[in-house]
């Protein structure tokens, strides 16, 4: 079989280029057909890992409504927010002792539809975005000074929007851009965030004070209406804000103020924990992820059923080839084996052009989710789908050369010997 | 000794009535090491079928086919195969090149099923029938001389015991004939193997000093014609 080997090698190097074309046109289909299901897989992985993967914070407090609306506003700068809440709420809860970091947000305004968040230094200070990691500004920046108009900005805002380090902006009503909408109120950008992959290089950050302060903006934390005015203190009592990052301490309290907040109380919401919150999306719009894998895999087996076709369509130019072979003193078996490795070379070509495919797939949807979201996908990340995806396309080849090899292999080779008139 | 014994050999075909159709009869019949026999027969007589029973390619209905000295109706078919590989080399009338292949590959692919491919033995046989310079050419863009010179390069490259050739020059003009003919006698006379070959081309015959009519070989007085495929 070592010798037989070789005449296999060369048989289906001769077949390949001898069928070059519908060899190049299958494998294309394949290569379309595996860089799909990698990039569905990998995609769905990768956004649900972004959005509910390990924040340095388990909780959100926010208005009365939907945990996952406070979630996506509040964590993802997406949506609109559910409502604010009192700052005594906030003022009460981050003094608890189960509670070890608690960053107030205040939300509503805009810049180039870049969003505008009011909060305090503890945003930087305390909170990790991430377990482990803080936000931090680029050398020859600072945080801004909570008691001025002053903001720190995030790494993409700062790109796009053409912002460096002493430019000035008026901020803008609501969260998308309308020129309409201007605020008088002038900021200066004293910090640009080092880059962070997620949401918040797509956020200004403004001291909390700056939105309650904002030209325009009435404050109704007590239930009436509070315009702050310039030198005056504003009264705790009057301030709101639109959410709250807490971090809780493990165990029991997460749960506790769960039941507190959502069960008894009717002014605020929790949103807790924030994966199972997030997960929860992904898990309504799990059919979708379905359909996409099951599509993915109808378009392999298009593939592979081209591969069928296109060596069973070619079997009854090639018999005599094989009838040939055989006078030679070739087994079956080295016709059979022959095939089946034509059929998997075919898919290997295609498992390898998949990469491309699935680099260009996922390099589109990586941008487009930057845009949408902030959040970045890495499209050379270890996912199984990477390794599982070309085997299984090799394997699924060597099968659908199944029916064409049995066909081959029982050749009869003193009919398909005879001259051709 | 005989590289070929056959005794009481029977070989029938099925009708598409169902009928037994018989198409070979041959009592007994041998061809020594080294021995070279003409086998004279007009279409449908038998012959073509005669040399794929021999060769292994069918199998007989009763009787015994020995090649170099192993029973072919005792042999599985992969070792049948490997006989055929080892101890037979065939050369047909239509030449029966694989077209996708160059010359040098048509005969290293023979070799690969014997004793293993040998790139410069193969070369050297191109060589030896005058295709030096044509080792990388296609069957198609060879003339029709120098495909059947291929053909003879890729039956006697595993040294065979016995060369089974079936009207080898039957697609070849007159000067084209004679060389192929002579080629292969001096190339089963180079590599020690016994040749037996069919034609029913009078030139062709006269050229052996041995000779045999299929009648007087084969009992069966009118076979079905085309019953070899």
């Amino acid at each position: 079989m070592i010798r037989a080997g070789r005449a296999v090698q060369l048989l289906v190097r001769r077949n390949l280029r001898q069928h070059a074309l519908s060899t190049v046109a299958t494998a294309l289909s394949l290569a379309l057909a595996g860089g799909l299901t990698m990039a569905v897989f990998v995609i769905e992985g990768q956004t649900r890992a972004a959005f509910t993967g390990e924040l340095g914070f388990n909780a959100v407090l926010g208005g009365r409504g939907s945990a996952l609306q406070l979630v996506l506003n509040s964590v993802f700068h997406l949506d609109t927010s559910p409502g604010n809440i009192p700052w005594k709420i906030y003022d009460e809860v981050r003094k608890r002792p189960y509670v070890e970091v608690a960053v107030p947000l205040a939300v509503g305004d805009n810049y180039l539809n870049y969003r505008i968040v009011g909060t305090t230094l503890d945003m930087f200070n305390k909170l990790e975005f991430q377990r482990g990691r803080r936000m931090s500004v680029a050398p020859g920046g600072r945080l801004f000074d909570p008691d001025l108009q002053e903001a720190v900005i995030g790494s993409v805002v700062a790109k796009r929007a053409g912002l460096t380090l002493g430019s000035t902006f008026n901020p803008y009503h609501g969260i998308t851009y309308d020129p309409a909408q201007r605020h008088d109120d002038v900021y200066v950008v004293v910090g640009i965030l080092e880059q962070t992959n997620t949401p918040n290089d797509r956020v200004i950050f403004i001291p909390i004070e700056g939105i309650f302060r904002m030209s325009g903006h009435t404050l109704r934390g007590d239930g009436g209406e509070y315009t702050p005015r310039r030198g005056k203190p504003i009264p705790d009592a009057v301030k709101e804000v639109s959410a709250v990052l807490l971090k809780l301490k493990a165990g029991q309290p997460g749960f506790h103020l769960f039941q507190e907040v959502n069960r008894q109380g009717r002014v605020a919401t929790l949103a807790w924990p924030i994966g199972s919150v997030m997960g929860e999306i992904f898990d309504k719009l799990g059919w979708m992820a379905q359909v996409l894998r099951l599509l993915a895999y109808l378009v392999v087996c298009v593939a592979a059923a081209s591969i069928l076709t296109g060596i069973y369509n070619s079997l009854s130019a090639r018999r005599r080839d094989y009838a040939i072979l055989r006078a030679l003193g070739a087994k079956r078996s080295v016709v059979f084996v022959s095939i089946i490795a034509e059929a998997k070379s075919i898919a290997a070509l295609g498992a390898l052009l998949s990469f491309g495919v699935y680099a260009g797939i996922l390099t589109a949807a990586a941008y487009v989710v930057r845009e949408q979201t902030g959040v970045v996908i890495e499209p050379w990340v270890a996912h199984e789908a990477l390794w599982v995806t070309p085997l299984a396309m090799i394997a699924i080849g060597g099968v659908t050369g199944i029916l064409p090899a049995r066909k081959a292999y029982a050749t009869d080779v003193a009919s398909n010997l005879a001259p051709l008139s | 000794m005989n590289v070929i014994e056959v005794a009481d050999l029977r070989k029938s075909y099925r009708a598409p009535d169902g009928a037994r159709v018989p198409v070979l009869n041959v009592p007994q019949f041998s061809l020594g090491k080294g021995e070279q026999l003409a086998l004279q027969g007009g279409s449908g007589s038998g012959k073509t079928t005669f040399l794929n029973v021999l060769a292994g390619i069918l199998l007989p209905d009763s009787g015994s086919v020995r090649i170099a000295g192993q029973d072919l109706a005792r042999l599985r078919e992969a070792a049948r195969d490997r006989l055929r590989a080892m101890h037979v080399g065939y050369v047909f009338q239509t030449f029966n090149l694989l077209q996708g292949f160059t010359a040098l590959e048509n005969v290293l692919l023979a070799m690969s099923f014997g004793h293993g491919a040998d790139r410069g033995r193969a070369r050297d046989l191109l060589a030896r029938v005058g295709l030096s310079d044509r080792a990388a050419y296609r069957p198609r863009q060879l003339s029709v001389g120098q495909q059947q010179r291929v053909a003879i390069a890729r039956a006697v490259a595993n040294r065979p015991s016995v060369i089974l050739a079936d009207e080898p020059t039957g697609n070849l003009d007159r000067t084209n004939a004679a060389a192929a003919l002579a080629l292969i006698r001096e190339l089963c006379g180079e590599v020690g193997a016994a040749l037996l070959l069919v034609s029913h081309d009078n030139d062709v015959l006269s050229a052996f000093d041995r000779t045999l009519r299929m009648d007087e070989l084969n009992r069966v007085e009118s076979p079905v014609a085309g019953a070899g495929r």
